[in-house]
């Protein structure tokens, strides 16, 4: 199989800010590929990059065997894209629009299909001003597929969007895969990135923190448990509960969550060493990690 | 080719569309250029001027194709400049950009659109002049005429796209917009032509592009002016503006926003004059 995309060591600066910084990776042809982090992470920056949008300071990419910096109109004959925020003429109708920019593709689709796809049958005649958010956002999508691209990119396709939208919209990209069509696509949803994606990069500040399949992902996550109870105010020495765990502890407020690969022999110590002293743990619980809180981790969001 | 010119086709019409359905730019465009047309008759007079050669000649022979004039400089120079960094900030622009259709045919698209809309301003200016205020065309000095509106539209509309390069966000377009063709226009005998102005004035206004628009237009209307019209020096002028016009467009046109700039005033925000 070979790839759609790869893309070694990439860098983007914005003055002393490193939005991009050494990210690597790549996306064999057919895939869903997702990009997943929170706000600020690069992910624009990233595929922007890869859609000729931007210029990369430095590393190599390769989209579609073609630099995008270079690849000129031969290159965005065979992309569709979707920005994160873009402007679209609102005077026009959605039939206008898309018959517009039809034209400049070699693969067209007919509007017929395109609408079908985007779900936006009554509206064709309708100016874009006057369709709702979530509309215009599917004109986008309709713009990005109209040129039945090899590889369309989705920069945060269902941001704001109702779960049931959103469900219809994930509908929609895994069509798209079964046609053989590569889809990038950022999110900051783990949801759906697992729900969507053969393979998750997870950024944060510029690097990528963690990649897998979801089921790698959750694997690695689900090595991991949490212990979590309440210490009441006792006169025993902690030191003589804390030092023997496997795990990690951290507290705060005497609520004490401790992470920990070894579950069993570390909650024996606990409740032994509080048994021993009789002193009752409030709402102790123990949980595996969820890949939520294995994301929030990697990303430094979970105070 | 085939392609490009069927982009190009739609592209003009999409345009053209945009520029109707927003009410705002087009009163400013058509309507008020006639308005400036009924007040100065109204307030000058449209004396017969008894020529003992050319027989009765009314001064709105002058004003309405000095007053066309500037309603097609101000439908591809001033609406460019604004609608398109308006565009620009709105990201429909960077749109464009990453989709197959060619630079040059999308705004070969935005200026022969803009063409068109000064062509029916001034049509409907002339119009005017002729139905209501007695304006004659001599048809042997028409192709003139028509020299001297492709070569200024296209001018000014290629300057507008400079202007859109040269301005950082859309907040700026209309003020430089203003800033410029209002001061030419006065120097430029569109309005009222100058008793006596002095001379640096009457050799700005030379070398500036609207006066020798203003001028190759409005002489192939006058009576007084010899068949069949043509003024090459005046349209050379014009077409160096066109080069310059086109130079910094190469040099400075972005299809991205600068980061920041504020989005969705999708109605226009011009000044009160044209
Ligand atoms: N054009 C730009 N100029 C300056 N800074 C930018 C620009 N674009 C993005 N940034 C900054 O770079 C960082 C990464 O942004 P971005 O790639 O948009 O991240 P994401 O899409 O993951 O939210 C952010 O801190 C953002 O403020
Ligand atoms: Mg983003």
């Amino acid at each position: 199989m070979t790839n759609a995309i790869d893309v070694s060591g990439l860098t983007k600066a914005y003055g002393d800010l490193r939005a991009v910084n050494g990210v690597s990776f790549s996306v064999p042809e057919g895939q869903v590929f997702a990009i997943l982090g929170p706000n600020g992470a690069g992910k624009s920056t990233t595929v922007e990059i890869l859609e000729g949008h931007r210029e990369r300071d430095s590393g190599e990419v390769s989209v579609l065997g073609l630099d995008p910096a270079t690849g000129g109109r031969a290159f965005r004959d065979r992309i569709g894209i979707v920005l994160q925020e873009a402007g679209v003429d609102k005077e026009l109708t959605v039939r206008e629009t898309l018959d517009l920019y039809s034209t400049a593709y070699t693969h067209r689709r007919s509007i017929a299909e395109v609408i079908e796809l985007v779900e936006l049958d009554e509206k064709l005649d309708t100016r874009i001003s006057r369709l709702s958010g979530g509309q215009q956002r599917r004109v986008d999508l309709a713009l990005g597929l109209i040129g039945t691209p090899e590889l369309i990119f989705l920069d945060e396709p269902t941001t704001g969007f109702d779960p049931a939208a959103r469900r219809r919209s994930w509908e929609l990209i895994q069509g798209l895969a079964a046609g053989g069509t590569t889809v990038v696509l950022t999110t900051h949803y783990l949801e759906e990135a697992e729900h969507l994606a053969d393979n998750i990069i997870v950024m944060a500040g510029g690097k990528v923190v963690a990649e897998g399949t979801p089921e790698s992902l959750r694997q690695n996550a689900s090595t991991e448990s949490v212990i979590r109870f309440g210490l009441p105010q006792v006169d025993a020495r902690v030191e003589e509960l804390f030092e023997p765990l496997h795990g990690k502890a951290q507290g705060r407020d005497r609520r004490i969550e401790i992470t920990t690969t070894k579950p069993t022999a570390d909650l024996a110590h606990i409740t032994g060493w509080a048994v021993a002293r009789g002193i009752e743990l409030d709402g102790l619980i123990v949980e595996s990690l969820t890949l939520e809180d294995v994301y929030l981790r990697l990303v430094g969001e979970d105070a | 080719m085939s392609r490009d010119l069927g982009i190009l086709w739609r592209s003009i019409r999409a345009e053209s569309r945009i520029f109707w359905r927003s009410p705002v730019g087009a009163f400013f465009t058509l309507g008020l250029p006639l308005i400036m047309l009924v007040l100065f008759v109204a307030l000058f007079g449209n004396d017969s001027i008894g020529h003992p050669e050319y027989g009765d000649i009314t001064t709105a022979q002058f004003y309405a194709p000095g007053l066309g004039v500037f309603a097609a400089a101000s439908a591809t120079y001033t609406n460019i400049a604004i609608n398109l960094s308006m565009r620009r900030d709105d990201g429909i622009l960077k749109r464009v950009r990453g989709t197959p259709i060619p630079p040059w045919v999308f705004l070969g698209g935005v200026i022969l659109s803009a063409v068109w809309v000064a062509l029916v301003a001034t049509i409907v200016m002339l119009g005017l002049g002729v139905a209501a205020y007695g304006v004659e065309l001599e048809l042997d000095k028409v192709p003139a005429m028509i020299v001297s509106f492709v070569v200024g539209t296209i001018c000014f509309a290629t300057l507008g796209v400079a202007l859109t390069g040269v301005a950082k966000t859309a907040a700026a377009a209309p003020a430089i917009a203003n800033a410029t063709i209002l001061p030419m226009g006065f120097i430029s005998d569109v309005f009222i032509p100058l008793d006596d102005p002095p001379s640096w004035l009457t050799w700005a206004g030379n070398v500036l592009p609207l006066k020798p628009f203003a001028v190759s237009f409005t002489d192939a209307m006058s009576p007084f002016t010899a068949t069949p019209g043509f003024q090459w020096g005046r349209i050379a002028i014009l077409l160096a503006w066109t080069a310059v016009g086109g130079f910094v467009a190469w040099k400075t046109f972005r299809w991205e926003p600068v980061p920041g700039a504020p989005k969705g005033r999708r109605r226009r925000n011009r000044s009160a004059v044209v």
